[in-house]
């Protein structure tokens, strides 16, 4: 038998019938679901009559437009007092109810950000294809699971057939290699993936990220990484299983029990690229040249490292990415500024899927622990993941250190990465965010975002513009 | 679906690379239940000078002049002419919904997302690779003359610039066969619901923990 990569084995063990033309029908074991991507989907169930095929395999979760403010949350979805938010929540409830999909909602407290939730509940699993009608589902691939962002009539397709029309992706390894220096985070490594392969690097590709670099992050920081694959064009992300991946998993509620747990632990050791597997592409980066990363622009790729100085449009040679340069310059009026250092901050935001699980939160508030935000700053807020993550957090008393600093502590949610509910930028503002977008108006019509690591978003609160964390905990 | 065989369309250039699905349909349009209506909304951030807000009247809102959907000669095009990883971003089925309400019927292009090519099938919309040479003599074409009309042809898989050039390009036959016949892939999935079957009692044998029922 020839040697295979981890998706080739994926790939191969989900595969219900191969078509001529190089597609293929992929079963679906998990389909997360939130408000935003599935209405119109449950709507062409209910128009063409059509039941879910297997409603255990569904897991929803209202995530993108929930308020985050304890005003707004106390009464649950009533309270919600965007009308239009309002109704997008309800109808997940409902259809839920009609369907009968198991849904945390927004009074539960394992409600949360989706990709927060599936591995926070072991519903995630190790070799699992998992899917849901949003592009970082990527995120999942740190278990060793074939995760894939669809869109909403796949959603449909998925809840009507188990499964999934696709055709297979080339494979890309992406290998960082040795120690990362201290507080180098999993996003810095992704970002600096991202400058080094553009934000196309990885389209038509499934992406392996392997390496000594990797293997020591925690699953967390897995999940950072895989959940940023799409930012560099690619579908899935993936990470081979190790002992951290079966050591997070178990005894968590949907995790397998008892002789089930056995069974899948024997099989989960060969979730791993073989020896000898050939993949199509594959990318070296050195740990020791990786910096804390800060990005200037309004696509991912436009990233530096923090002592970095600005590229400037009029050094580029591709006409192309000189307009692009130049358009990103003008959008995040950079003119006039030479170092990062250099742009005041208005507002910082700590949250996300890429960044709001219970590590994350910890290493913020390491950062902030004794300092005060500083005071040209309009506001920064510390979003939790999931309603667990926040309990834990209030449990270690990170709450009070991220209050007495001056941040605020909120309910969890999706919140200021993509603006869908109250938390948002004004025009022209610039934000440290440790989301997964920095494109124009991601976070509110004419918003400048900044993406960074937690650390850095931290250590950018107090000092009120980006510093290197490195070297501003030394003080 | 409504099917897509041949088109002869006006075009219209949208000169920038990395287009992302928050410029195709801001998130403050998802809010919507429903699949249409995203067109008047299509490209807001670029097409007015004011934040666009769910439900608005579009009419009396200011315009950015400059924006190529919002020039005379561009009135009524269906066919948008693109630049490199069209349609990057989020997985939002809101932005081909909202090109396709606006009118479009094929985009045309160096290279798309993943996600987005994928869902602009399932939607009756045509993304067309084009190399990167022909994408640029279409931009020029295009300019040069008002009201250039492009021929998009998926039986034969050409696409005719103003000037008669005509250009290759390339689709999956099943994608092929899905959008000639205004198929819906659904119906098609389920004929196989033996396969299927035969897949999971397979499955449920070499991996029974993943067919356990969940519960509250």
């Amino acid at each position: 038998m020839s040697a295979k990569t981890l998706y080739d084995k994926l790939w191969d063990s989900h595969l219900v019938q191969q078509r001529d033309d190089g597609s293929a029908l992929i079963y679906i074991d998990l389909q997360l679901l939130h408000e935003v991507t599935s209405p119109q989907a449950f709507e062409g169930l209910r128009l063409a009559g059509r039941k879910p095929w297997r409603v255990s395999s569904s897991l929803a979760t209202p995530d993108h437009n929930v308020p985050t403010t304890k005003k707004e949350r106390i009464s649950g979805v009533d309270g919600i007092e965007d009308p239009v938010s309002k109704i997008q929540v309800t109808t997940l409830d409902d259809n839920c109810n009609e369907f009968g999909i198991t849904e945390f909602n927004m009074k539960d407290i394992r409600q949360g950000i989706v990709h927060v939730v599936g591995p926070e509940q072991g519903a995630t699993l190790p070799g699992m294809t998992v899917v849901c009608g949003d592009s970082h589902t990527s995120t999942h691939g740190a278990f060793g699971a074939l995760a894939h962002g669809i869109g909403t009539s796949e959603v449909e397709h998925v809840l009507a057939t188990q499964c999934l029309v696709q055709k297979k992706s080339r494979n890309m390894l992406v290998r960082v290699d040795g120690e990362l220096s201290p507080w180098v985070s999993a996003k810095d490594v992704v970002l600096a993936i991202i400058g080094a392969i553009g934000t196309a690097g990885g389209t038509g590709y499934a992406i392996e990220f392997g390496g000594t670099g990797i293997q020591s992050l925690s699953m967390e920081g897995r999940m950072t990484v895989c959940n940023m694959a799409i930012e560099a064009g690619a579908r899935v992300g993936l990470i081979a299983v190790d002992d951290t991946t079966i050591e997070y998993v178990k005894g968590r509620p949907y995790a397998p029990k008892g002789e089930h747990w056995d069974m899948a632990v024997e099989a989960w050791k060969d979730l791993v690229s073989d020896k000898d597997a050939q993949f199509d592409e594959v990318v070296v980066i050195k740990s020791e040249d990786i910096k804390p990363q800060v990005t200037w622009g309004t696509s991912p790729e436009m990233v530096i490292a923090i002592d970095e100085p600005i590229p400037r449009a009029e050094d580029q040679k591709d006409p192309v990415k000189k307009e692009g340069y130049a358009r990103a310059w003008k959008y995040m009026g950079l003119e006039g500024k030479t170092m990062l250092s250099d742009v005041v901050l208005d507002r910082v935001f700590i949250g996300s899927c890429t960044n709001s699980r219970i590590e994350d939160l910890r290493i913020a508030a390491q950062v902030v622990k004794g300092r005060k935000v500083a005071s040209t700053l309009k506001q920064a807020i510390v979003v939790p993941g999931s309603g667990l993550v926040k309990a834990q957090a209030e449990k270690e008393g990170l709450h009070e250190i991220f209050e007495a600093a001056g941040l605020e502590w909120r309910e969890p949610g999706c919140s200021m990465c993509l603006a869908m509910n109250a938390d948002k930028l004004g025009a022209g503002e610039h934000c440290a965010s440790t989301s997964n977008r920095n494109f124009e108006g991601r976070q509110g019509f004419g918003g400048r975002t900044h993406l960074v690591s937690p650390a850095m978003a931290a250590a950018a609160a107090i000092a009120g513009h980006f510093v290197d964390v490195n070297e501003f905990v030394k003080h | 679906m409504r099917p897509f065989t041949k088109h002869t369309g006006l075009a219209a250039p949208l000169d920038l690379a990395n287009v992302d699905t928050d410029m195709i349909i801001p998130k403050q349009f998802l809010k919507s239940i429903k699949r249409t209506g995203f067109g008047k909304n299509l490209f807001d951030e670029l097409r007015y000078e004011d934040e666009g807000q769910p439900d608005q009247e579009c009419d009396g809102r200011p315009i950015r002049q400059d924006f190529v959907l919002n020039q005379d000669r561009y009135k009524g095009a269906s066919v948008l002419l693109a630049r490199q990883n069209f349609g990057c971003g989020s997985s939002r089925e809101h932005a081909p919904w909202a090109l396709d309400d606006y009118g479009f019927r094929a985009i045309i292009a160096p290279s798309f997302a993943d996600i987005f090519y994928n869902n602009c099938f399932k939607n009756g919309l045509l993304p067309i690779v084009l190399q990167a040479e022909e994408v640029d003599q279409l931009f020029a074409e295009v300019a040069l003359r008002e009201g250039a009309e492009i021929i998009v042809d998926l039986e034969n898989q050409t696409v005719t610039s103003p000037s008669g050039a005509a250009f290759e390009f390339n689709v999956d036959n099943f994608r092929k066969h899905c959008l000639l016949n205004g198929l819906d892939d659904i119906g098609l999935t389920l004929q196989q619901d033996a396969a299927i079957r035969r897949y999971e009692e397979k499955r449920m044998n070499d991996a029974p923990w993943l067919f356990l029922s969940r519960g509250q």
